[in-house]
């Protein structure tokens, strides 16, 4: 689904990614875990085609396609849904309005028929309920206010709405308390355990690992991933810490 | 990023979607202003003695005057005598049905999507309520709908032209009490030469049964248009009120100089909702309507309310300031204000609040949008007499950036003479955020189309106090007047 190939970006000319390697098929989930920067929010952005985040050499293809040539929102449409450490606030605009302007542009962009509004709201208010969101937050504006377990919970709702095929999720267990960190864990699952769907975690800590169980954890450092393995791995990381295992 | 930017903003290019031009035939006052063109405008409308001598007496003050400089806008000097004041679609001078009208002008409403048969409502607007319009087709209103279901309300709802004729008392007795005909250059030109626009007045204790409108459209070169409207609410009336305009796209600047009368006696309400879209001109400045506005309430009646809500995305120059002179105890003025100007706009717009009766209460809240190397100033006075007692008001000025060759400018007059008063002013300045840009097209949105959702988040508050109908038109506004301005 995903092959990232010799990927070296610099944001203000910092060179931050330097020959980054990973493949991601269709039914796996992968745990990005690293120090802190390590590269690992970088390729979240590179991947989700934010401005500033220069591809200096390498390619990513996504599906057979080449995703550096896709706009931020072709890439959503291709089906890349990018979960942010730091979702933004949006005065003035509801989450409802946003969502549903974002699905149908989405929808758009594959040629396929926009939702109405009764159906949208169908759909956000059973997505809601399921990640234990009050239907009421729908209806505020998007992430103002929310405290930051609303905000993340918030970035899954919306997940959940769009359906992504793959999904990059930057540090979505930070800020999350216990139950939170459940009910976020199994939306991951129930929303992109699929085996036509792939989902790439960048995480600090086993924690999240525990609710979402991965195929593959590779370490990022200094812009590489400089190892690769399974569950065990994480745990490995957590007793040892990075310097011992990624040296 | 800095070169795409760069590279965005020179391509600027803003769609104007009702630049198009009516080819009609139409009668013109011979061009250039003296007394002969007052006196060929007041008979061409069939005025009486005292009207005319009411035009004479302005323009001979207009005479002595000066075009104000206190602005903060950029404006070359008019030739006053380069232009024409006065030009009517050639067709029979009163018609009986609007099978009558010019089928020409009539295709021109349509493709504005705007309601002049009775039957039609609102293009494009999904449950549109009734909405009354008066159509003002460069000097002459051409079609006033609903007159006879308003005039069974007791609502009456005409061109001012027809008013002078048939209510002399009524636009004797108010016409020039607001806007003194001396007030400033511009409303002292427009008391000369105006030529047409609207008069309400709604009787005591009547709420007006359906929103009026009027929808003024500048067609002829080189005219000027000299819009005069004077709404009258009773004790106790309500009525809601909306103006719409548009103008053909020219190389030439063309003046609109208008004035908006609005009285209110007591316990009366009344809600007047702008949506200005005057050809904006082209990306380079040429072009584009210069809007010299002078629009002021009189709360005069206790309790009395005046709220004023405008959306200002069009015109090469906007010069205007809805105003409040809250005389009556207990009245309460409101001014709700979105101005967007993209290119080389520029656009010096606020409001007045003047505090003279006790226990007067007033909201601002003005939002100004600055893209490509256009100029927004908001310019506000809040003033509070020593008579009046208990006096609050609130004033928020938000001002958002796009792009880095725009400027936006506040400038707040405060004058307290009551040591009661209870003044407030906020403001903010921010640029559109990068981050709030990206998160919106992650999730699937173009970059127009995320501009136009935050841009319309940001003016939100003014916006929900639209009337539904309008309130869809000018979201849609809104995110056509910022394309291509951002990289």
């Amino acid at each position: 689904m995903l092959k990232i190939e010799n990927l070296h970006a610099e944001i203000d000319g910092k060179t931050i990614l330097k020959g980054l390697n990973l493949s991601v098929n269709a039914g796996e989930v992968h745990a990005i875990m690293g120090p802190n920067g390590a590269g690992k929010s970088t390729l979240g952005y590179v991947l989700g085609g934010r401005p500033g985040y220069e591809v200096t050499e390498g390619s990513i293809t996504f599906d057979g396609q080449d995703l550096l040539e896709l706009e931020p929102h072709q890439r959503a449409a291709a089906g890349v849904f990018l979960g942010f450490q730091y979702p933004v606030e949006i005065p003035g605009v509801s989450n409802v309005q946003f969502l549903r302007e974002a699905l149908n542009a989405q929808r758009g962009g594959r040629g396929e028929k926009p939702l109405s509004g009764g159906e949208f709201l169908k759909l956000a208010r059973e997505e809601a309920k399921k990640l234990d969101m009050d239907a009421e937050m729908l209806k505020r504006p998007v992430n103002v206010g929310f405290s930051g377990g609303e905000k993340k919970r918030n970035e899954m709702v919306q997940m959940g709405v769009i359906d992504p095929k793959f999904a990059i999720l930057d540090e979505t267990d930070s800020g999350l308390d216990i139950d939170a960190l459940r009910i976020v864990g199994d939306g991951i699952n129930r929303i992109m355990r699929k085996p036509d769907k792939a989902v790439l975690l960048i995480t600090h800590y086993q924690r999240l690992l525990d609710y979402v169980k991965p195929d593959f954890v590779h370490v990022l450092a200094d812009g590489r991933i400089t190892r690769s393995g399974g569950a065990e791995l994480a745990h490995q990381l957590e007793r040892e810490g990075y310097a011992e295992v990624a040296a | 990023m800095a070169t795409k930017n760069a590279e965005a903003l020179a391509a600027v290019s803003k769609k104007y979607e009702w630049g198009f031009a009516t080819e009609i035939e139409q009668d013109f006052a011979p061009k250039g202003l003296s007394e002969d063109t007052v006196r060929y405008i007041s008979a061409k409308k069939g005025e009486p003695e005292w009207m005319l001598d009411w035009r004479l007496k302005a323009y001979r003050k207009w005479l002595t005057m000066a075009s104000p400089d206190w602005a903060k806008l950029n404006v070359p000097p008019i030739d006053y005598q380069d232009a024409y004041y006065y030009a009517e679609p050639k067709q029979k001078k009163t018609i009986a049905s609007l099978d009558e009208l010019d089928p020409e002008i009539r295709r021109t409403y349509e493709k504005l999507g705007i309601p002049i048969a009775e039957q039609e409502v609102l293009a494009g607007v999904e449950g549109a309520r009734k909405v009354a319009v008066d159509a003002v087709f460069d000097s002459v209103s051409v079609a006033t709908t609903f007159r006879e279901e308003l005039k069974a309300a007791g609502v009456i709802f005409l061109s001012i032209s027809e008013a002078i004729r048939e209510y002399p008392e009524l636009v004797k007795k108010w016409l020039g009490k607001v806007v003194p005909q001396h007030d400033n250059y511009f409303a002292t030109l427009n008391s000369a030469v105006f030529s047409d626009g609207t008069f309400v007045y709604i009787p005591e204790g009547v709420r007006c049964p359906m929103e009026l409108s009027t929808y003024f459209r500048i067609n002829a070169e080189n005219t000027g248009q000299f819009e005069r409207t004077l709404i009258v609410a009773d004790k106790g009336a309500y009525v809601s009120y909306l103006e719409g305009c548009t103008a053909p796209m020219r190389d030439e600047n063309q003046l609109h100089a208008a004035v908006v009368e609005l009285v209110a006696l007591d316990d009366a309400e009344i809600k007047y909702s702008t949506v200005q879209n005057w050809y904006p001109g082209d990306e380079n400045g040429v072009g584009g309507i210069y809007n010299f506005v002078t629009k002021r309430a009189l709360c005069q009646g206790k309790n009395s309310k005046v709220s004023w809500t405008q959306v200002e995305t069009g015109s090469a120059v906007t010069w205007k300031y809805p105003s409040c002179v809250l005389a009556g105890d207990g009245s309460v003025g409101e001014f709700y204000s979105v101005a967007v100007t993209n290119n080389r706009q520029q656009a010096d717009t606020g409001t007045k609040m003047i505090h003279l009766g006790k226990n007067t209460r007033s909201t601002i809240v003005s939002k100004g949008i600055s893209a490509g190397r256009s100029d927004n100033t908001y310019r506000g006075l809040v003033r509070v007499a020593p008579t009046a007692e208990g006096v609050r008001n609130f004033t928020q000025c938000d001002s958002l950036l796009l792009g880095d060759q725009c400027g936006a400018h506040t400038v707040p007059y405060i004058e307290v003479r009551n040591p009661s008063a209870q003044i407030e002013h906020e403001a903010t300045t921010s640029k559109i955020s990068e981050d709030q840009l990206f998160y919106a097209m992650s999730r699937g949105l173009d970059q127009e189309a995320a501009v136009a959702l935050i841009v319309n988040g940001f003016a939100r508050e003014v916006l929900q106090q639209l009337p539904m109908e309008f309130a869809v038109e000018a979201q849609k506004l809104l995110g056509i007047s910022l394309e291509g301005s951002v990289g």
